[in-house]
């Protein structure tokens, strides 16, 4: 049997506090998002990435306005904040000013899609050395599961109750295939956080991005697909599974584009 | 360096990258373009960088992350599009990010727009509106040192005329004084330092700083900011003629070269008229033209617009008889260029004001 706390002994090292166990770049305390919300996950995933490709003292947070800027105070990462929708434009004055920065935006599908379309993609066209990252659940989930450019159709939202209807609601825009032939993005990518399987997957897609970001091929995008069980008014148990089903079945996951590897 | 003819865009844009300017972001717009075309073609050449924005929302966005990455930067446009950039200029207040922003205006119609501002919640933005070429050359430098000293957005309201006057001016750099260091800009050093730096309007300091401030309690040092300001600056302004003064003309930008030269010839004419022309539109410069009027029996304010600065002149004049001789003048062009702007007109207009006098001003 394995012994996991020796008891016939004093202890040989000090016990361990929960903060001891927290991941880079986090700073003390905890999240103040929803029980079963796929965004702490992908914040996570962003920062490790960050810690563990060496760019930590480079790099530079544009938030967006979403449940995710409650992030952007808990992170020992310089953080820049941006109105709804217009990371992308801030992120590029950065970027040019410091070009040796390390600089990624943190949107959500509301922020990006709907009101920052025209941001990100003009930022993307340019080529910009910047990374962008959409945290997307298909609702506006700080307002309480609103209809966004991304719910999917079917889904019901607090203004779309009888499911978003394509004649009534227009059909929702698949943002990682229409940038991705944007002579100026480099590499594009959709992932998840509803398993492990799906976050080992998107830590690989951001390490994707940064790599460009860092090689200097320029922009990168990765668009991360995140539960909210409060928003689509479902159990937070069955939260993954409907992600799965529902948003991935649509918004399917894998690398769109990668120039370094000549995919597309 | 010495004065040279130049164009007022140009100027302007050779003045700026005096100042240090080294990021500019816009979009076309008559006439804030001839001075984006300046920059385009200027700041390459000092290291810096000038991006053709895809519209005024990203423009000022752009000048933002490169204010925040602690260069000097600026934008500007007119009236539509300055209307765009109102959200981003309250923001940049509250976030306390330094930036320079033209108002190139073609008439004077956006008075409003420049000192109340369409933006939300509670802040202000200093603004400084030359007469002549001289003066812009030196207050868009101004500009760029408030906006660092008080970590607030500046507006330099300039007008068709100021935009396509030549003059002879030297667009040397001025030396304002020194300013604190920023050690507030974001490049990423201190990220992973356990004090990594936050830029924010609305999270004013991570949750593990010394002194942790909560966004309501940031909030509520608005007033106190705006009030450092106010208290912070004397307001600029030009005063000629008012100590025995019937009436005082107030006037700014371009047309106040007009009211001054007309003043000066009416007082050559004997009549006892003054001329007050504010330079900074905000903080307003009210006790100097209080001052300034004690004993005029009525002040006359020439804009081209249907009246918005009177609105500053009553508050600083109180309980006397203020009345607009300006009025909207707009030729079928679009631009402003105010075919009403005659020292003829203008003195016919001061001489119903000093009728207005002699009959007995309505209390």
């Amino acid at each position: 049997m394995t012994v996991l706390v020796r008891t016939d002994s004093p202890p040989v090292q000090p016990a361990k506090l929960v903060d001891d166990f927290a991941p880079p770049l986090i700073l003390p305390g905890a999240h103040k998002l929803c029980a079963g919300c796929g965004e702490p996950a992908a914040m996570r995933a962003v920062v490790e990435m960050i810690d563990a490709m060496g760019f930590t003292n480079r790099a530079v947070a544009v938030f967006g306005i979403g449940c995710y800027t409650s992030f952007s105070p808990g992170l020992d990462v310089e953080v820049l904040q941006a109105l709804h929708g217009r990371a992308p434009s801030l992120a590029t004055g950065l970027k040019r000013v410091h070009p040796n920065s390390i600089v990624f935006t943190v949107q959500g599908d509301g922020d990006m899609v709907n009101e920052g379309l025209q941001e990100v993609i003009h930022t993307a066209a340019r080529g910009e050395n910047v990374t962008c990252i959409m945290l997307n659940n298909g609702v506006f989930g700080e307002t309480g599961g609103h209809m966004t450019a991304t719910t999917v159709l079917g889904q019901r939202t607090k203004n779309s109750l009888e499911g978003r209807d394509a004649k009534k609601h227009g059909f929702p825009i698949k943002l990682a295939e229409m940038l991705a032939p944007l002579d100026g993005v480099a590499y594009a990518a959709r992932g998840a956080t509803n398993n492990a399987r799906n976050i080992f997957r998107t830590r690989r897609m951001l390490k994707g991005a940064l790599a460009a970001q860092e090689g200097r091929r320029g922009f990168s995008f990765v668009e991360i697909l995140t539960m909210c069980p409060t928003g689509w008014f479902i159990e937070t148990a069955d939260a993954p599974d409907y992600l799965d089903d529902k948003l991935a079945s649509f918004h399917s996951m894998g690398v769109i584009k990668d120039v370094a590897t000549g995919s597309e | 360096m010495s004065a040279e003819l130049l164009e007022g865009s140009e100027a302007i844009a050779r003045a700026m990258v005096s100042a240090g300017c080294r990021f500019f972001a816009g979009y076309p717009m008559t006439p804030f373009t001839e001075v984006l075309e300046g920059m385009a073609r200027l700041l390459p050449d000092v290291g810096g960088d000038c991006v053709n924005a895809e519209s005024e929302l990203e423009a000022i966005g752009m000048a933002w992350g490169a204010a925040a990455a602690g260069a000097r930067a600026a934008t500007g446009s007119v009236g539509q599009g300055l209307s765009l950039m109102q959200e981003s200029i309250a923001e940049l207040c509250f976030a306390r990010v330094p930036m320079v922003v033209l108002n190139m205006a073609r008439g004077q119609g956006d008075y409003y727009q420049a000192t109340r501002g369409g933006g939300h919640g509670d802040y202000r933005t200093i603004v400084l509106a030359p007469a002549d070429l001289g003066e812009a050359v030196r207050v868009v430098q101004l500009a760029f040192y408030l906006a660092d000293k008080f970590r607030n957005p500046v507006m330099f309201m300039g007008d068709y005329y100021l935009a396509h006057v030549f003059e002879a001016v030297d667009t040397v750099a001025v030396d304002f004084g020194k300013l604190p260091p920023k050690d507030w800009a974001l490049d990423g050093t201190s990220s992973g330092t356990g004090n990594a730096r936050i830029v924010s309007s609305i999270m004013p300091t991570k949750r593990n700083a010394a002194v942790y401030v909560e966004y309501g309690a940031y909030l509520e040092t608005s007033g106190e900011k705006i009030a450092a300001i106010e208290c912070g600056m004397d307001p600029l302004y030009e005063e000629g003629w008012c100590e025995d003064a019937d009436c005082v003309v107030v006037a700014y930008g371009t047309p106040a070269r007009i009211v001054r030269y007309v003043v000066g010839q009416l007082r050559e004419e004997g009549l006892r008229v003054g001329f007050f022309r504010p330079v900074t539109l905000w903080p307003y410069p009210a006790s100097q033209l209080f001052a300034a009027t004690r004993s005029a029996r009525a002040i006359a304010v020439y804009e081209l617009n249907a009246g918005q600065m009177i609105d500053d002149v009553r508050l600083a004049v109180r309980d006397r008889y203020a009345r607009s001789i300006g009025g909207l003048s707009f030729d079928s062009s679009g631009f402003g260029i105010a075919p009403a702007l005659t020292p003829m007109k203008v003195a016919a207009r001061i001489r119903e004001v000093m009728a207005d006098i002699r009959q007995g001003v309505p209390a």
